[in-house]
């Protein structure tokens, strides 16, 4: 396929065309065509985000609700395909999960919100990977009863603004939206628009989620960029930013061969779903929480200044092979190469002294704890 | 003026007599974006052309730097260690990689000069 033909199959968010009048480098990720980085480039725009607020695109996110009579008889058939408490998981509030498959490992991670107004009690809105979107829904439906069905939502826009100057940026337009603590959901509007928001994101900053209608998408971007505190940060950023952050991505940390609990995300499987199983895969999971996982994902902290990059093994000083890097590159808050991947348990200690093979040639490294870069949520007493 | 060409992936030497010097095109620092670490060679090393002799990282990915002719590494740019960024700064002027003994001058034949260079990107 020619390089047009496979131009023409890329499809574009709502905000395509503002992308283009800011200058934009664009390029085809998960099935669209997504800003790699704006006129400031990735190392600035990395900076502003930490240092200020950033304007992220993520319309290119599954969104999508599920839909049944009553809260319990939703949750409980999400519950059926993800480790988390979704039963338990209070009105206006998200929880962060992983759709598994019937061996415990992650199909897709994901975004799960429990509706603040009672009216809307019963539905679920569930935010996934781009890269993911068609196999999780198709996963999802094949495995929901006749009670509950799933209704993407292709008409909405999502907007991430994330960093320490957020909250004080959006408040100018939405009051309501920054009284919401960390993980918190909430219909309110923002400036004239009808929004969807939640306080989160993938940066490790303070920050917030803005879903929106498609058609008011751009008025919506225009408005947050025209306050002075506000860049827009393209792909590139995101990525360094939520390396230095710790978080996972699809298709790098996470695949359908791990598992949660490999992952690091044991965090994210509440007391009530650890004993009670009832997920796929529960018996790998609930075995992997008693004995420990054979493989865990680490930091990795090259010694010098040569990146390692993902596909790099990870080599223990004696030579042997002991894992993988899964994202490698260059964190600019760091200032220096920051990596993550999966070691054999027994090296997954923060200290532990691994080398690297970058281009043939073995580079000492060793074990951190993660994040690399604090993270700064609002956490409400 | 030195004699200056230019490879399909933009590389330029500059050639001094027998010394050639090789960097990466303002062109290709401007593709690559931030440049966060760069590797050269060892001196004394002799590359064949289009043998892969140096490395340079942007924030997005690795990419090599190919020998535009043959010839034995006299010089490397050891500034370059303490500040990548010089070049995306000054990519065609203090941001050199290394300097090379060229082996047989010929091979400059096969090259692009400035003209043919500019022509080229145009058209990719």
């Amino acid at each position: 396929m020619s390089a047009d033909a496979a131009n023409e199959a890329l499809k574009r968010t709502p905000l395509y065309d503002l992308h283009v009048e800011l200058g934009a480098k664009m390029v085809p990720f998960a099935g669209y065509e997504m800003p790699v980085q704006y006129q400031l480039g990735i190392l600035k725009e990395h900076q502003h985000t930490r240092a200020r607020a950033g304007l992220f695109d993520v319309s290119h996110m599954g969104q999508a609700k599920l839909v049944g009579a009553d809260h319990q008889t939703t949750a409980a058939a999400l519950e059926a395909l993800v480790p988390a408490d979704i039963l338990n998981l209070k009105p206006g509030m998200q929880r962060y999960t992983q759709l598994l498959n019937p061996q415990g490992g992650i199909v897709d991670d994901l975004m799960v919100a429990r509706p603040a107004d009672p009216a809307e009690d019963g539905t679920l809105f569930l935010v996934v990977n781009a890269s993911r979107k068609e196999v999780d829904y198709e996963y999802i439906s094949a495995h929901l009863p006749d009670t509950v069905r799933l209704e993407p939502q292709p008409d909405r826009a999502l907007l991430a603004l994330q960093g320490p100057e957020a909250a004080a940026t959006l408040s100018k337009h939405s009051p309501e939206a920054v009284t919401l603590g960390f993980m918190g959901v909430r219909r309110v509007p923002v400036g004239p628009f009808e929004c969807h928001v939640s306080r989160s994101g993938y940066t490790g900053e303070d920050g917030f989620e803005i879903s929106v209608a498609a058609d008011q998408a751009v008025d919506l971007a225009r408005l947050l960029l025209a306050e002075e505190a506000v860049q827009p940060i393209g792909l590139g950023a995101r990525d360094s930013l939520r390396l230095e952050a710790g978080l996972c991505l699809y298709g790098h940390e996470l695949d359908e061969m791990i598992s949660p609990v490999e992952a690091g995300l044991a965090w994210s499987i509440q007391k009530r779903r650890r004993e009670g199983g009832g997920f796929p895969g529960a018996e790998r999971i609930q075995k992997e929480l008693r004995e420990g996982p054979a493989r865990l994902r680490v930091g990795i902290k090259p010694e010098g200044r040569a990146p390692a990059r993902d596909g790099t093994e990870i080599l223990e000083p004696s030579g042997a092979r002991i894992g993988i890097i899964t994202s490698g590159g260059f964190g600019p808050t760091v200032n220096g190469p920051i990596a993550m991947g999966y070691v054999e348990s027994s090296f997954a200690k923060p200290g532990t002294a691994v080398q690297l093979m970058v281009r043939g040639k073995p580079q000492p490294a060793h074990i951190v704890q993660l994040p690399f870069v604090p993270h700064r949520y609002l956490r409400k007493a | 003026m030195a004699l200056e060409r230019f490879t399909e992936d933009h590389e330029y030497i500059r050639v001094d007599g027998d010394i050639g010097t090789v960097g990466i095109t303002v062109h290709a620092q401007e593709q690559l974006g931030d440049v966060v670490f760069v590797e050269v060679p060892e001196v004394g090393r002799t590359v064949k052309q289009k043998e892969s002799t140096a490395v340079v990282e942007s924030v997005k990915a690795a990419s090599e730097i190919y020998a535009p002719v043959s010839g034995e590494v006299v010089e490397v740019n050891t500034e370059l260690a303490a500040n990548p960024a010089l070049v995306n700064e000054d990519a065609e002027g203090k941001a050199w990689f290394f300097k090379l003994r060229i082996a047989d001058s010929s091979e400059l034949s096969s090259l692009m000069d400035r003209a043919a260079y500019e022509e080229f990107l145009k058209q990719s």
